[in-house]
């Protein structure tokens, strides 16, 4: 059973292709790259881009414990309906996912009932507590990815030396959630005019900024690679841009909400802008930009991080932090990046897909014969409108609701199964 | 009543200050006098059946006996029916949903609800999906706008009558905030308020206690009480909450009221007609000494007098004004047409 994908223009970074060229796929690798092809199922990709299936290392697939939130089921037919055939799994779970057995669990579960291709991070120190250290060793034999208490900081420097330097040892990236525990405590949105005008207690930009320094003077004392999640503001940003030019260890990832919101979306008390780190100011915006174009900010990621209606439909005070994501990554990348001429589609292309697989060291997010067939199809004129009530998601948590985007994903195929069509 | 109101009512919640119009504020100042003189009849009978059968719940989620009576007395005086709810705002104890809560209460046909919550914003999301007319009796730190339209009444009698014009405004009258201004929605109330009306604010309090960036809404900030109370034509204290000291916010008792007490030596600095007010409750020799809380240029008392009519003329105008009614009979969207905030 042979699948052709033709007529389209494929976009490849990792192997420099941008071309009009057909994919020809077998079973569940790529056949053959080239003109002219079909197959026993075609795929008229006219119009569109042909590109490696988008990969995202930060989502929150909540199973187990959350389930009312997002299964790993649901999880993955919400990456795909966004292009998306490689995910990276936080561990803040219930059971966390800091043992073999819990990362085993997720590999089972997402053989069983995920369309996609799931990689479990684990936690880099046991029950999250930031106390002791994980069996990492056993963790990456068994197929963790990445160690990360993504949801909080590790907050003793201590440890988050020994963290660092054992997952060097281990072969395994530090996914760090960078937020000093004490500075922000109790703020729900980001500190400024905006903060104080709705009278919500603010998280100052130098709560990220100060952790962000902290893990990266760690990273350089140790050697380790270290990888900054959710960057949101402009001088950590800086502060990378910095650490990379000294040669230290670090790459970073930001999220599509950090680069097309600012904190006036709280302004009508909106649960659904209200994340952590929190959305911040225009300078900020800019800032994000300008680290995706000058290449500090090494990748794109959702943080993904599914929570109900129920949950989200409280006051703003006590409503969680997170908003989903996969289904508006390409839009939003396509729209706010590309559209306005901020990033050429093949580099935008490169931070969703080669980029962000070197990090975790994924092996994925290429396109060459005999290699695994992920890919994704997308329009990248077509418009659309966000409408929740159509996520593949089990959860609606997004501020994007109604929002007009450019690129709309036709097509997924994981390991050359079609997994998602519009 | 001696003025026209130069404007109608068209909203259906009164949830802050900050975006009402300069003739929404003066509309509900105008209409208060008529309240006024009703809680003073000689004949004894304070009521007037403006909301006779209408039913106002008072549902605060905090405690509060200042605001919840003068709300209730209010509601009576208009001849309304009355319900009081508490709850506690935790919504790990309360298990049911502020939305869920609301919908039940107006499932028995509610027609205003004045509500106190310790989130910001909780009156907002309520406004926005249900029904009812709703009236913010304060929201955290947010605001609390019946406080300061009393505030703005209070100080236009007496500057009226200082002035003996009987039509003066707060145009360029100099207000000052003094303490803890990063935990109040009076003051932020109070700022929105001022500002709208045309007086010039000055917030003083410590360091710590001052939000960030507040001066980009149109306020003087300083941490000298002197600077603030030079020239001063109102001094306001706010509330000190004891917990602020124990949180770390400030060293002492003792050197607060070194710093920033409202007592006869501090005042040498402030001109001699200056008012005095406060939101209450007063930390009496904390940040207002007892000679000056019931000293003569305190209006305190008289602030809770005002605070009935205010708040009459407010309901009055939600519950009678024929386009308030009308955004309360429609059905309720995400837009944010014809809501008070």
């Amino acid at each position: 059973m042979t699948l052709a994908i033709v007529n389209g223009h494929l976009i490849d970074p990792a192997a420099g292709t941008a071309a009009p060229l057909d994919l020809l796929i077998d079973g569940s690798v790529v056949a053959k790259i080239g003109t002219g092809l079909t197959g026993d199922q075609v795929i008229d990709a006219s119009g569109c881009v042909v590109c490696p299936g988008l990969v995202d290392i930060h989502v929150h697939f909540r199973e187990p414990g959350f389930e009312s939130k997002e299964t790993i089921q649901t999880g993955c037919r919400a990456a795909a309906r966004g292009g998306v055939t490689t995910v990276v799994t936080m561990a803040n779970t219930a059971p966390p996912i800091d043992n073999a057995g819990m990362v085993e669990f997720v590999q089972r579960r997402a053989r069983e009932e995920g369309c996609i291709k799931v990689r479990p991070a684990a936690c880099a120190t046991k029950g999250m507590k930031g106390e002791e250290l994980t069996e990492m060793a056993e963790l990456h034999d068994v197929g963790a990815v990445a160690v990360t208490d993504d949801g909080r900081d590790i907050p003793s420097s201590w440890t988050m030396r020994r963290v660092l330097e054992y997952a060097k040892m281990a072969g395994l990236p530090v996914l760090a959630h960078c937020e000093d525990p004490t500075l922000g405590a109790e703020g729900a949105m980001n500190e400024g005019f905006n903060s104080t005008k709705l009278g919500i207690p603010g998280i100052p930009k130098a709560v990220e900024e100060i952790a962000i320094e902290r893990n990266i003077r760690i990273a350089e004392l140790t050697g380790a690679h270290l990888h900054i999640q959710h960057v949101t503001t402009a001088e950590g940003v800086n502060i990378i841009r910095r650490a990379k030019a000294k040669g230290i260890n670090v790459t970073c990832e930001t999220c599509p909400h950090y680069w097309t919101l600012t904190d006036d979306a709280v302004l009508e008390f909106d649960t659904n802008a209200k994340m952590n780190p929190p959305l911040r100011e225009a300078e900020d915006v800019a800032a994000i930009i300008e680290g995706l174009k000058d290449g500090t900010i090494d990748c794109i990621a959702t943080d993904h991080a599914p929570h109900t209606a129920t949950e989200k439909n409280v006051e703003f005070g006590f409503a969680p932090f997170g908003i989903v994501g996969l289904e508006t990554l390409l839009g939003l990348t396509i729209t706010d990046l590309v559209a306005p001429g901020h990033l050429s589609i093949e580099r935008a292309i490169a931070l969703m897909t080669c980029e962000p697989s070197r990090i975790c060291d994924l092996g994925v997010g290429v396109l060459r014969e005999g290699g695994p067939a992920d890919v994704c199809v997308f329009d990248p004129n077509a418009e659309w409108t966000v409408d929740p009530e159509r996520f593949a998601s089990r959860s609606r948590n997004t501020p994007f609701t109604g929002r007009r985007l450019r690129g709309l994903v036709k097509h997924t195929v994981c390991d050359g199964r079609l997994v998602y069509s519009a | 009543m001696r003025e026209a109101p130069s404007t109608v009512w068209t909203r259906k919640d009164l949830i802050g200050i900050e975006d009402l119009a300069r003739d929404e504020l003066e509309l509900i100042l105008d209409t208060a006098p008529q309240f006024v003189e009703i809680s003073r009849r000689e004949s004894g009978i304070k009521k007037v059946p403006l909301l006779q059968g209408r039913l106002v719940v008072n549902w605060f989620h905090e405690p509060s006996t200042r605001t919840r009576t003068s709300f209730e007395l209010a509601a009576k005086r208009l001849s309304a029916d009355t319900l009081a709810i508490t709850s506690s705002s935790s919504s790990e104890v309360k298990g049911e949903s502020l939305h869920d809560t609301l919908a039940n209460i107006e499932a028995m046909h509610t027609d205003i609800i004045v509500i106190r919550h310790s989130c910001a914003g909780a009156p907002h999301i309520l406004a926005r999906r249900h029904r009812s007319h709703i009236v913010n009796a304060g929201d955290g730190r947010h605001e609390h706008p019946t406080q300061a339209l009393l505030d703005a009444f209070t100080m236009r009698r007496h500057v009226r009558k200082l002035r003996n014009d009987p039509d003066a405004g707060l145009d360029g009258l100099r207000v000052s905030i003094i303490g803890d201004v990063a935990n109040s929605r009076v003051a932020r109330s109070n700022i929105w308020c001022l500002n709208k009306l045309g007086a010039e604010v000055t917030l003083c309090g410590p360091t710590t206690l001052m939000p960030v960036a507040v001066d980009r809404m149109g306020v003087r900030v300083t941490s000298r009480l002197q600077e603030a109370l030079e020239g001063a034509d109102v001094i306001y204290a706010l509330r000190i909450q004891l917990e602020r000291q124990q949180r770390g916010l400030f060293p002492s008792i003792r050197e607060y009221i070194r710093l920033f007490r409202i007592d006869n030596d501090s005042l040498r600095h402030a001109p001699a007609h200056a008012l005095i007010m406060h939101p209450g409750p007063i930390n009496r020799d904390l940040e207002l000494a007892t000679e000056v809380a019931d000293g003569p240029r305190s209006v305190i008392l008289e602030q809770v007098s005002n605070g009935v009519a205010i708040r009459m003329a407010v309901m009055h105008l939600l519950a009678n004004s024929p386009r308030a009614q009308a955004a309360a009979s429609a059905p309720q969207t995400q837009a944010r047409q014809g809501l008070g905030s």
